[in-house]
């Protein structure tokens, strides 16, 4: 097995505890591992942001523009978006590398057991792409995330038109139009999924579709915190 | 210069002499019927192969979902930058009417001199082409001059109407090369192609290229010349010379040039299989200078503790000629940082200026113009400044040359930044080590060689 992102080759460490326990092998050598920077230490409870106060003052903002209550019980991210994520992000979304996904295979999965497991009957609903540029790149990255989870997964909405957010300031971000639509009915609580949380808004307008139609609780689940 | 009258369209032009993917052509032009089409990955029980890149690791093809055809397939990883190779999609190759490409009276407008050892390499290269000889190596000591023997062959080529590339691993070295060829060839339309160029079109008659970028070429190039061939990662990643193989057309004559050849072409030249020039000078008649050790017991222990070894600093503040600039090489970016913080730290200014400079820094080429106009007097380095660059006055140090970076003809390259200026044509080449390695006793061997076949004796 060769590293999928170095291609060197991954040297098995070979102890009592992997001869009794066979362990499943990594795609990700060790030096790669040891370049991702998993957030530790204290965050933002709602948002995951590496942070000193329990709640940060964007949380706050979101929780007071929707009249106190927030349309998502809180997110949950594993990295920070530091050089060496951002250029696997943009080989693995942007030049379309489908593979580099699978670097994640063991982490998304172990992170999702110690902070979901309590919860009942909820279901993965990936964060979708439009057409368009499902067109272009081939794959969704967040169905292929969703799809590392030990929970069933529904591609429960669609998006109407295009990604294209980066350029517009937050306020205009937030009150343009929702881009996506529900395609099926929804009881059970949900998992939104997606590889990256940066403002919250484009999670934050898909929850607001699955509330209003009736789903009781959604939480969001992203690979890096940027 | 007559162009047919279909290829007088512009918007053709671009497309002759290369193999693109689907969405590298527009729809129009490619239902134009001048493109054939090849599959793009070819696929056997136990082997894969992608006829982009020629790349046939397993490891470097992946499966995908893909949503174009509904099914699951293969895409090529290794080529990935230049964008997707998919087993769904073909390639396309033009296959419409060549070009003839026009034929110059007089390109060169360069009116410098060469040296004798330079004008033997000249003519042999002008023989080499006139001849359609397949290949020929120029093995130049560093500093030789190697791009002004170039020239007589080029101009050649442009005589005769042919297509030119000269290609290399390093983008650096693009960049470089380029103003001064086309300042040698002034009326001639030449091309840079590097990831992040300007000019990424590739019509040209002269282009100018990294070997990545020949991936995108088809059987065009009548005179391919590889200069650097023995660098990084040419030597290593065998889908480069896959792809400048076939950027040529098969009557090609190929030049290399190499200051270090590898193990290779060494062989092929010793079973005669290879014909050659080699130029042991320097173009200022100066010979190599050889490359002095230093012990340090500490080094390994003052590093990990973060303190750069206190006699090296001695070494540096007394130099002989201590209005050299110092070019201080490294293995690692890590260390890099490191050691110009100690530097500041220890010499308080004295020295001038002191910063680092490594592949990924997004300021690196304008670090390296601050020091050639001596606005940094101290550059720390990786391995990125070994070759390609040339600085008029530097004394040359290597930090921990016994790393596995630091082969052998990393370390001769290196030692070849010194004493490269006819004014200043010598210049100190310091190599700390705590155990001399292998690489380290050939890279000295083998510069007292050459300049020994200089005629230099030492
Ligand atoms: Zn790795
Ligand atoms: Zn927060
Ligand atoms: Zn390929
Ligand atoms: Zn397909």
């Amino acid at each position: 097995m060769n590293c999928l992102w170095c291609n060197e080759e991954i040297m098995n460490e070979i102890n009592w505890s992997t001869l009794v326990f066979p362990t499943k092998q990594k795609n990700i050598c060790k030096r790669c591992e040891e370049n991702l920077a998993i957030i530790t230490g204290s965050r933002c409870n709602h948002c995951s942001r590496q942070s000193e106060i329990r709640i940060c003052n964007d949380c706050l903002w979101w929780k007071n523009y929707n009249n106190g209550k927030d349309t998502i019980v809180f997110n949950y991210s594993i990295y920070s978006y530091n050089n060496d994520m951002k250029e696997i992000v943009a080989k693995w979304k942007y030049r379309g590398d489908y593979e580099l996904g699978y670097l994640f295979t063991h982490s998304f999965g172990q992170h999702f057991r110690q902070k979901f497991k309590s919860k009942k009957d909820v279901i993965a609903v990936p964060i979708p792409l439009s057409e368009e540029r499902m067109q272009e790149r081939g794959f969704n990255q967040a169905s292929m995330l969703a799809s590392f989870l030990p929970i069933q997964t529904k591609e429960l909405l669609s998006r109407v038109h295009n990604e294209k957010q980066s350029k517009k300031s937050r306020n205009e971000r937030i009150s343009s139009q929702n881009p996506f639509i529900l395609k099926g009915s929804i009881n059970n609580s949900v998992i939104l999924v997606d590889d990256i949380y940066t403002t919250g808004t484009t999670i934050r307008h898909a929850a607001d579709v699955l509330v209003k139609s009736g789903c009781p609780e959604v939480f969001t689940y992203t690979l890096i915190r940027s | 210069m007559e162009y047919d009258s279909q290829l007088r369209s512009p918007d053709l032009r671009k497309y002759i002499g290369k193999l693109l993917l689907q969405k590298e052509i527009p729809q129009g032009v490619l239902s134009s019927n001048h493109f054939t089409q090849i599959p793009s990955i070819n696929r056997k029980t136990f082997h894969y192969q992608c006829h982009r890149c020629g790349n046939n690791k397993r490891s470097l093809f992946g499966k995908i979902p893909c949503g174009l055809c509904q099914k699951e397939h293969l895409y090529c990883r290794s080529c990935i930058q230049m964008g997707r190779v998919m087993e769904c999609e073909p390639l396309f190759y033009w296959s419409g009417e060549q070009l003839s490409w026009p034929s110059y009276d007089a390109p060169l407008t360069w009116e410098g001199s060469l040296t004798d050892a330079q004008q033997k390499a000249s003519n042999n290269l002008v023989q080499a082409i006139q001849e359609k000889e397949r290949e020929h190596l120029i093995w130049a000591v560093c500093g030789a001059g190697k791009t002004e023997m170039l020239f007589k062959g080029i101009e050649y080529g442009l005589k005769v109407g042919k297509r030119i590339c000269i290609a290399t691993p390093r983008a650096d070295v693009v960049r470089e090369l380029k103003p001064r060829i086309q300042d040698a060839f002034q009326e001639v339309p030449i091309e840079a192609l590097y990831g992040g160029s300007d000019d990424r079109v590739g019509e040209s008659q002269v282009i100018l290229a990294t070997t990545h970028q020949l991936l995108r070429f088809y059987q065009t190039f009548d005179l391919m010349i590889i200069d650097e061939v023995d660098a990084f990662p040419y030597h290593h990643d065998p889908t480069l010379p896959f792809a400048v193989n076939r950027a040529k057309k098969s009557t090609c004559t190929t030049i290399y040039l190499t200051a270090t050849p590898r193990q290779n072409l060494l062989l092929k030249m010793a079973f005669k299989q290879l014909p050659h020039t080699f130029v042991p000078v320097r173009y200022h008649g100066h010979p190599l200078p050889v490359p002095e050790l230093k012990m340090s017991y500490s080094l390994h222990k003052d590093l990990k503790q973060k303190k750069f070894p206190k006699h090296i600093t001695n070494w540096i503040t007394n130099r002989p000629k201590p209005n050299r600039q110092l070019l201080l090489f490294v293995p690692t970016i890590l260390l890099a940082e490191q050691v110009v913080k100690n530097l500041q730290d220890i010499t308080n200014g004295r020295l001038g200026v002191i910063d680092s400079v490594h592949a990924d820094d997004p300021d690196r080429i304008e670090k390296v113009d601050l020091f050639r106009i001596r606005k940094i007097q101290v550059l720390v380095t990786t391995t990125i400044l070994e070759r390609g660059v040339t600085f008029p006055s530097v004394d040359v140090v290597v930090l921990d040359a016994g790393h596995s970076v630091f082969d052998e003809a990393a370390l001769v390259q290196i030692a070849g930044r010194a004493g490269r200026n006819k004014k200043d044509p010598t210049g100190e080449v310091l190599f700390i080590h705590d155990g001399k390695t292998n690489a380290m006793v050939r890279a000295i061997q083998s510069i007292k060689q050459m300049n020994k076949r200089g005629g230099f004796s030492l």
